[in-house]
């Protein structure tokens, strides 16, 4: 495993890149994206088998990730380019005319990492499904991460596709919920409850593994290697990571008014007086 | 005027179901996806030969389309197949994002378009599909007109490497496109060359352009008749040239006027040599259970309709 020490270090550059990029333009997801953050860092500097130096659209022999909830490009952004998909200055350009790092993911300007748009929900989970396919239909064992949000389970397509996957033993797929139990217009179980989500995709013949600690980088890592274990045998397998929005800056926790606004100066300042610099600001 | 034998009645869906299985012998990286109407869609034989390449969606035409964008992920080349409503309007947001936007080889191909579907009524005749489809850049639109121009477009479109719509109908129609003609994607067909006004035809209104333009011969009218199956991109050329030969044109479609290859038609030579233009398509109304001939007669789509378009467009020369 690598060094927890440098994975934190990592984590914390990398919530701060989050408020600077959003803060820049007044816009974009800061708390989705903060509570993913240990997420995405175990799965590109620790879990995934993959190619950052040369990226190839087809990916083979490469674990690929696919982002369903397009809204928290910030952490995808940033965790790609400390990987090394692209250099940290682009950073700079989120959501700013002319750039590759629009403000949901887009493939069309070729922006090396990103292997299909999203941001309009629920779409993810059917193409990491094809794209399993695909690799099996190639011979590869490699495998196919998805993450999705809790809210967005609302669409329809989701279930489809928790459907077919099942029914057709797509199990070199592994997705994520971002459990964190809000979204735009509020707590997730007062806008349209889930209900017994865990019994819901076992019922849907899913293999199911439930994260209480999905801001723990260890736990996240463990979890991710469970679900590694669990593949191969016949049932796609979904984890369900308990997160907490807005995680590593006080204001933004516990509330889901930071899904998609951007803090003004003063709390840009606040926010960053609790994110340690340490791989340096691009 | 050239005479165009009759060489048989077959469907176009059988020549997208033919093409397709040829493509499965040639290409291994076709693959097909059909949602619950393999048999309506003719995929049953490519199915059976390729079992491992077919994957049945089950009534679940969103996450198809998604699967089918996330497929080209390395390298595979799907064919989606369903009618052509469920095809467009029941899933434009999957194929707006997973498809279109991002440039995925996806084929979409999609049979009982248009008011021949008959007797299942206006839920399932979609007329709209071509405008929505070729509103999203990236898109090509493809509309045959006979069993071989839907089985060399099957085949052509795994040869271009970006997302196409492939629209085809159910009934049995002429099969006058001779077996050998090469399908150009994008490239319109000189059926019959005229001087005195213009044809544009797609799909199952190519026929009826060709026995408009004998009746429009027997009343002393010459008309030239285009076969456009590329509705986007839209082959300019062929038809700017003959309209600044006849100073007229009639296009004919099984479509709204609204979005359909009318308005691309008119879109192109207002902006170049305006002209004016009849369409012979379905005015801003939804259809209805009924036999196909019946339907096309009462919507205004036979040859009788083409012939009237073209007097009336002439005497506006």
């Amino acid at each position: 495993m690598a060094d927890i020490t440098q994975l934190k270090s990592i984590s914390s550059q990398v919530r701060r890149d989050i408020v600077r990029m959003v803060h820049a333009n007044n816009s974009g997801h800061p708390g989705g994206s903060l509570g993913c953050v240990e997420y995405f860092v175990a799965l590109y500097f620790e879990i995934m088998n993959h190619n950052s130096s040369d990226f190839d659209m087809d990916g083979f022999d490469e674990d690929l990730f696919f982002l369903s909830n397009g809204h928290i490009s910030p952490v995808w952004y940033s965790v790609l380019a400390h990987s090394g998909y692209f250099e940290k200055s682009e950073l700079a350009t989120f959501r700013k005319l002319n750039s590759r790092l629009q403000g949901h993911p887009a493939t069309e300007e070729g922006l090396e990492g990103i292997r299909i748009a999203s941001g309009s929900l629920g779409q993810g989970l059917s193409v990491g499904i094809g794209s399993a396919m695909t690799k099996k239909l190639n011979g590869e064992d490699s495998l196919v991460y998805t993450l999705h949000g809790d809210g967005e389970l609302q669409e329809g397509q989701i279930w489809e596709a928790a459907m077919y996957a099942a029914a057709n033993k797509v199990d070199n797929l592994i997705a994520t919920v971002d459990y964190n139990g809000r979204q735009i217009d509020g707590d997730v179980e007062d806008v349209l409850s889930l209900g017994d989500l865990e019994g819901k995709w076992k019922a849907f013949g899913w293999e199911v593994i439930i994260e209480d600690k999905g801001n723990d980088i260890e736990s996240v890592i463990n979890v991710l290697n469970k679900a590694k274990t669990l593949t191969g045998k016949g049932k796609p397998v979904m984890i369900l990571l308990r997160t907490e929005m807005g995680q590593g800056v006080d204001y933004m926790m516990g509330t889901h008014k930071w899904h998609g606004s951007a803090p003004n100066d003063e709390q840009l300042s606040n926010a960053l007086s609790q994110l340690e610099e340490t791989l340096g600001d691009y | 005027m050239k005479d165009y034998p009759v060489l048989g009645k077959k469907d176009t869906r059988s020549g997208f179901g033919d093409g397709l299985l040829e493509l499965g012998k040639t290409n291994e990286n076709v693959v097909a996806m059909c949602a619950d109407l393999t048999g309506s869609l003719k995929m049953g034989a490519f199915k059976e030969a390729f079992p491992d390449r077919f994957f049945q969606a089950g009534i679940a035409e969103a996450n198809m389309i998604g699967m089918a964008a996330g497929m080209t992920i390395g390298g595979k080349i799907p064919f989606t197949g369903t009618f052509a409503n469920f095809s467009t309007s029941r899933v434009y947001d999957q194929i707006r994002q997973s498809v279109a936007y991002s440039d995925k080889n996806v084929k979409i191909c999609a049979s009982h378009a248009g008011l021949t579907l008959g007797e299942d009524g206006a839920t399932h005749q979609v007329l709209e599909d071509v405008g929505m489809m070729k509103m999203l850049p990236n898109m090509t639109v493809i509309n045959p007109c006979d069993y071989n121009q839907t089985k060399a477009a099957t085949i052509a479109i795994a040869e271009y490497e970006g997302p196409v719509y492939l629209r085809f109908g159910r009934p049995s129609v002429p099969i006058f496109i001779p077996e050998d003609m090469p399908f150009e994607i994008g490239k319109g067909i000189m059926l019959n060359e005229g001087t005195d006004v213009t044809i544009v035809a797609t799909g199952h209104l190519v026929w009826k352009a060709l026995e408009a333009a004998k009746e429009l011969e027997g009343k002393g009218i010459s008309a030239e008749v285009i076969n456009i199956h590329t509705i986007k991109p839209l082959d300019e050329e062929i038809i700017l040239n003959s309209v600044m030969k006849t100073r007229c044109v009639v296009t004919a479609e099984e479509h709204q006027i609204a979005g359909g290859l009318g308005e691309s038609v008119s879109s192109l030579l207002c902006r170049t040599i305006p002209t004016p233009q009849e369409f012979v398509a379905v005015d801003d109304t939804f259809g209805e259970s009924g036999t196909p001939d019946e339907l096309m007669t009462k919507y205004g789509l036979d040859a009788v309709d083409i012939v009237s378009a073209a007097e009336a467009v002439m005497r506006r020369k």
